[in-house]
């Protein structure tokens, strides 16, 4: 289990960022001009709008080379991306809810084709109805397309995952897109105190990017997104599949190199007093901290309450979940979205597999909170735990999923 | 021809060798041949021009054959032909281009 801050340098040997108040979406901006990726190809879409237009300042104001392309869909967009990508750029794009729902034939071509473009994701709420408010079904959704995905609880986190997210996608053993995560409005649009790293710490930390393959090296021609007929195609998708085993290794890596840079450390899953917990919560994003002062006023209580944050959502970090739980009586499973139709929802059925698998077996259950942006106070999310303790000792979990906050 | 395992391909399925589709036989799977009569043959060359996937053969402005190996068995060739001298049929005659 990554252990946070285990062989951590002396705080003089990290690097000396500047503190900032920025907002989410301008943050990352930020880190894309760090990065200074090659191509973005971008359409704005609240709440990913400000990211967008923060960017193209810079692209306008020359504080960025970037060849900026602005297309005339999402579906262009990463189109235009794979395009890049293919010829050798480093590339990169952002967008939200039904943005990305508009590229979701791309978001394949992108892994198929093995491109480490980086997507920065503002997460929104699918409509109908139309709402532009932050959830996460455009993140759950987007599990299938075998990208690597990040989600971030903070905007310095976001900052943070945006700059691994180039190093994990490039790396040699991976190869595959990367989306990046942050909680639409919440996150996209507070402003935090944050701290920015120098200008040249960034570069060197993402390096010169050097393209496997170059549609434009006239030296090692190539094609790319070959007809595979049922011969071979079967065989090309068992290639992804152990790109993304190795990704797992390399986020966690790529993580701790990160850390020792910077001094702020991450894990595939970020535990809170999970050690010796009796009950928790998991979940993903920005309630995660709103959960924590949750977790402490029980444990005030003499509850031994904890909560697991997920931060590496694929490739989906199967034995640090397994670990974290191992000694856990109940936990509820918070999804800020609703897998329609499902068994229960997404995280819980994923949850539920690894636990099962390793012959886990404590009471998990399924909770959806937080849909369109709406607000989930402690006072909520401590009724979860209070129902956790309430369950009778080896009792099952009811099989439908439950609701934080919703109206009968 | 032994097919290659996952660990031996190239990721993304990049294909690294330019020029490498003429070797594959797209026309496997015809189910019947043209057979031209050439003697009845004018070489006017519709049917050079027609062909969708190239497949006759010249020499000296000559039609002289089929190229079996990528022809598709579409029959717009024989469809075409104003001397109606070629032929679609099921099995491929043991002597054709001689």
């Amino acid at each position: 289990m990554m252990a946070i801050g285990a062989g951590r340098k002396a705080k003089v040997d990290f690097v000396k960022g500047t503190p900032v108040a920025l907002n989410g979406d301008a943050l990352v901006a930020h880190a894309m001009r760090q990065v200074h990726p090659d191509v973005v190809a971008c359409y704005p879409i609240t709440p990913q709008t400000i990211l967008t237009e923060t960017f193209s300042e810079f692209v306008a104001n020359g504080e960025v080379h970037t060849e900026f392309i602005a297309v005339e869909s999402e579906h262009a967009a990463m189109s235009a991306c794979v395009g890049a990508a293919a010829a050798g750029a480093r590339t990169q794009t952002a967008t939200s809810g039904p943005g990305l729902a508009l590229m979701w034939e791309m978001l394949w071509v992108a892994s198929g084709c093995r491109l480490p473009i980086v997507l920065h994701l503002c997460t929104r709420a699918f409509s109908a109805p139309l709402n532009i408010l932050g959830d996460h079904h455009d993140l759950m959704g987007m599990r299938e397309t075998s990208w690597v995905m990040l989600s971030a609880e903070t905007a310095q986190e976001a900052y943070d995952n945006g700059i691994q997210a180039v190093r994990i996608a490039e790396h040699p053993d991976v190869l595959l897109p990367v989306a990046s995560a942050m909680d639409g409005f919440i996150t996209t649009h507070s402003v935090e105190r944050v701290e920015l790293l120098p200008d040249d710490a960034v570069a060197e930390f993402v390096g010169t990017y050097k393209p496997a393959y170059s549609l434009l090296d006239l030296e090692r021609p190539v094609s790319m997104g070959p007809w595979d007929f049922h011969d071979y195609f079967f065989e090309h998708k068992r290639q992804q599949v152990e790109a993304m085993d190795r990704a797992r290794e390399v986020a966690i890596e790529v993580a701790r190199e990160y850390g020792d840079m910077s001094g702020r450390y991450y894990g595939p899953v970020e535990p809170y007093r999970m050690e010796d917990a009796e009950v928790a919560v998991v979940i993903m994003g920005s309630a995660a901290g709103t959960v924590r002062t949750v977790v402490d006023e029980l444990r005030q209580e003499g509850v031994r309450a904890g909560v697991l944050r997920i931060r590496l959502l694929r490739p989906f970090p199967s034995e640090a979940v397994a670990q974290a739980l191992s000694g856990v009586r109940a936990a509820a499973v918070l999804e800020r979205s609703i897998t329609y139709g499902a068994a229960s929802n997404g995280l819980h059925m994923e949850i539920s597999s690894v636990l099962c698998s390793r012959g886990l077996s404590p009471r998990l259950e399924s909770w959806s909170y937080g849909l369109g942006g709406r607000n989930t106070t402690p006072a909520q999310f401590r009724r979860v735990y209070e129902e956790l303790l309430r369950a009778e000792e080896g009792a099952r979990a009811p099989l439908a999923v439950r609701y934080v906050d919703l109206r009968e | 021809m032994t097919l290659k395992g996952w660990r031996e391909l190239n990721p993304g399925a990049v294909v690294d060798n330019p020029g490498s589709t003429i070797e594959v036989e797209t026309g496997s799977w015809a189910v019947k041949r043209p057979v031209v009569d050439l003697d009845a043959c004018t070489h006017c060359m519709i049917c050079w021009i027609l062909c969708p996937d190239s497949c006759y053969l010249t020499e000296n402005f000559k039609l002289v054959g089929v190229d079996y190996d990528h022809c598709k068995g579409c029959g717009i060739c024989a469809v075409e032909c104003p001397k109606k001298c070629i032929a679609m049929v099921e099995e491929l005659p043991q002597t054709v281009q001689d």
